[in-house]
């Protein structure tokens, strides 16, 4: 696949001329951090902030949809029938998403995708992204994403890999896939990259893989039994910080529980996706009022446990984690995934 | 610190040693450069690992709701009011806990030190009222003073009000004002002015709880937005149901909110919750000369009644 050197001046033009073609998503600053949206006409993506403070999951993974509405007016045909909302998915590119966070996307398709369940607002949200990554250059302390199957130049989740080229807002572009040549083409990229760029590209992607000094290991996890973890003794101790927000499950691009409600005004209701939290004691109460995860302790083992081991074992594609970093910075009590991985690797 | 850390240490591990408490609740460092973790020490050796410096954000009153054996706790300013609120509250009964007052000079606020460092914080030292944190990019100092959360900023009491074994002497009290400017100055809008601005303050909210779940006073077995027999309070991101958590979660810490900052340090979102609480808190002293926590045996503001309480609101 094709290699592209973009320019400055040819990357605003190209940003603008994909714009009449795409829905151009990316990271913006909101307060005092980042987060993506969708870009108005003529706005750029900031590409300056490592990570955004939320994972870019809300693209595919909205905080709250609306799936089915549904009225309960008896003069109403249609009444006590629940309909497909009717939604658009125009296509979009996502602009500067981070290969590890792609990655995270991929991950959430393999639950949200399967043999047993497809579910068309996940996918359809999905299908309709080109997701041209940029490389990260200077990894956070707190990545370890090369402990987790993905990394800094993962091409994995991507359409197109950006990679900043020395020169002030130059780019290299990799073309990935025929989505991505397709985007490539609407933006009007044609200057090819010299003939020594691969090799530049391979040796910016050792620098960046170098710099990452935060590792996990798993391996001692893939072949202990589930039940050996789950009844370890360690797990009061080590979740006894955690005060079971949902501060990690929410920031975090792989966590993908969701509590489905609906929701009426009068006669009209709607049936509503939202984002849920394993850490909270609601996500498992039962009707009868039995709660099978009581104790705050209890919670916290099933994040790391489903994380660790129960998603490696369904799937055998590894852990779900990619390494972003973003529970362990955000986490107000510093419960750290890289040192409960390490218990658990014991 | 280091100073407060040791005495910190030995004092634990002679309580634990003696039998006097089951554990010691007080913080360990933490994997991150300005972060320290919660930490339940059982024996003489873990007490070795318990820290205390400028970096201990939550409240530790919060992890003792519940508990059933004998505690040591280490409690700054804030930390012992909450305690003293527990007592009252009966989560806990006096006999059963051990304080190990920490005389505070105020915790540093992470959005603060992250504007200082201006990018991921490599390590972070602190010495002589200073701090100084390392970058990729090299290192800056600034004085601790100018890092403070704002609830340190106007705390009238840093040292602890209930307090079994110093772990320092006491720090001078540097406020002597009570006026909230920040309280203050959304009084002082209008109400369209005062509906935008809330609705701006709250507009990133992801209802994650950070701040409800790290407030020692949310100890409810369950919370009014858990409440799911019938359900109180809509899921999802609808503004309405966001403003209804938010209110509802500040008047029910009204006379009870010591001010402590646990609630905006624990907010990933950076969400100013505090100005929904000053008011309350400001309010309850204005009315009722009532500040939270202040002994064991008085029954919060908004929990109790006196003869003299002003009802000109009753016609
Ligand atoms: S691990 Fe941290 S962020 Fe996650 S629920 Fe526990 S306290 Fe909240
Ligand atoms: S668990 Fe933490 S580090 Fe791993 S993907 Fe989620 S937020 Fe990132
Ligand atoms: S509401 Fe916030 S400031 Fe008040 S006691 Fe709770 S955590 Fe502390
Ligand atoms: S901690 Fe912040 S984001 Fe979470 S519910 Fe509270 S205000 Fe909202």
């Amino acid at each position: 696949m094709k290699i592209y050197h973009i320019d400055r001046e040819s990357w605003v033009k190209g940003l603008a001329a994909s714009a009449e073609v795409y829905q151009l998503v990316g990271p913006v600053r909101e307060k005092d951090d980042f987060d993506f949206k969708v870009l108005d006409k003529g706005q750029m993506p900031d590409l300056t902030g490592t990570d955004t403070r939320l994972s870019p999951k809300a693209l595919v993974f909205p905080k709250s949809e609306i799936m089915m509405t549904f009225s309960t007016d008896p003069n109403d045909p249609d009444c006590n029938i629940m309909k497909e909302a009717k939604k658009e998915y125009p296509k979009r590119a996502v602009i500067g998403i981070r290969p590890y966070d792609a990655r995270a996307l991929q991950i959430l398709k393999m639950n949200y995708d399967n043999g047993d369940y497809q579910d068309p607002y996940f996918l359809n949200a999905y299908e309709a992204i080109t997701f041209v990554g940029l490389a990260v250059n200077s990894p956070s302390s707190t990545d370890f994403s090369t402990s987790c199957g993905t990394g800094p130049f993962d091409e994995k989740g991507l359409d197109v890999l950006l990679v900043a080229a020395g020169e002030e807002g130059d780019f290299y572009a990799k073309i990935l896939t025929d989505k991505g040549d397709a985007w490539a083409k609407a933006a009007g990229f044609s200057k090819e990259a010299g003939s020594d760029v691969s090799t530049r590209i391979e040796a910016m992607k050792k620098t960046a893989e170098e710099a990452i000094s935060s590792k996990i290991a798993f391996d001692k996890i893939e072949k202990k039994t589930v039940l050996e973890l789950f009844e370890a003794d360690h797990w009061e101790n080590t979740a006894f910080a955690c005060i079971n927000c949902g501060t990690c499950t929410y920031a975090c691009p792989t966590c993908w529980c969701f509590d489905i409600q609906d929701e009426n005004f009068g006669t009209k209701g709607v049936r509503i996706k939202n984002w849920d939290s394993c850490m909270t004691g609601l996500f498992t109460l039962h009707g009868s009022g039995h709660n099978p995860r009581e104790h705050r302790y209890q919670r916290t083992r099933q994040r790391f446990m489903h994380k660790l081991k129960y998603f490696a074992d369904k799937y055998g594609e590894g852990i779900m984690c990619v390494g972003c970093g973003r529970c362990v910075r955000q986490c107000p009590a510093n419960i750290d995934i890289r040192e409960i991985c390490e218990t658990m690797n014991k | 610190m280091i100073n407060y850390t040791e005495n910190i240490r030995k004092i634990s591990s002679d309580l634990l040693k003696s039998g006097k408490v089951d554990v010691v609740i007080g913080y360990k460092s933490g994997t991150l450069p300005g972060v320290n973790e919660p930490f339940l020490a059982k024996t003489p050796e873990d007490a070795d690992k318990l820290v205390w410096d400028s970096q201990c954000r939550l409240n530790l009153a919060n992890y003792l709701t519940h508990r059933k054996d004998k505690v040591g706790i280490v409690a700054k300013g804030c930390d012992s009011r909450n305690i003293n609120t527990h007592i009252v509250e009966r989560r806990i009964s006096r006999e059963q806990v051990t304080v190990i007052g920490v005389p505070c000079t105020g915790m540093t606020d992470k959005t603060r030190l992250k504007e200082l460092a201006g990018g991921d914080i490599l390590t972070l030292t602190e010495a002589g009222g200073k701090i100084t944190v390392k970058t990729a990019k090299g290192e800056k100092t600034a004085d601790k003073n100018d890092l403070l959360q704002d609830n340190c900023i106007r705390c009238l009491h840093r040292n602890p009000v209930i307090n079994d074994i110093p772990a320092a002497d006491p720090v001078p009290e540097v406020n002597t004002t009570r006026n909230n400017d920040a309280i203050e100055k959304i009084e002082a809008m209008s109400a369209d002015e005062r509906w935008a601005f809330f609705d701006d303050l709250l507009s990133g909210c992801t209802r994650c709880y950070a701040c409800k779940n790290a407030c020692p006073l949310c100890y409810c077995p369950t919370c009014f937005v858990d409440e799911s027999r019938p359900q109180w309070v809509g899921k999802g991101d609808d503004p309405v149901d966001v403003r209804t958590y938010h209110t509802l979660r500040a008047f029910h810490c009204a006379g009870r909110c010591t001010d402590c900052g646990a609630c905006e340090a624990a907010c990933p979102m950076n969400i100013k919750v505090r100005l929904l609480t000053g008011k309350l808190e400001k309010s309850c002293y204005e009315r009722f000369g009532w500040e939270a926590g202040m002994t064991s045996d008085v029954r919060p503001a908004l929990d109790t009644f006196t003869t003299h309480d002003p009802e000109e609101f009753i016609k």
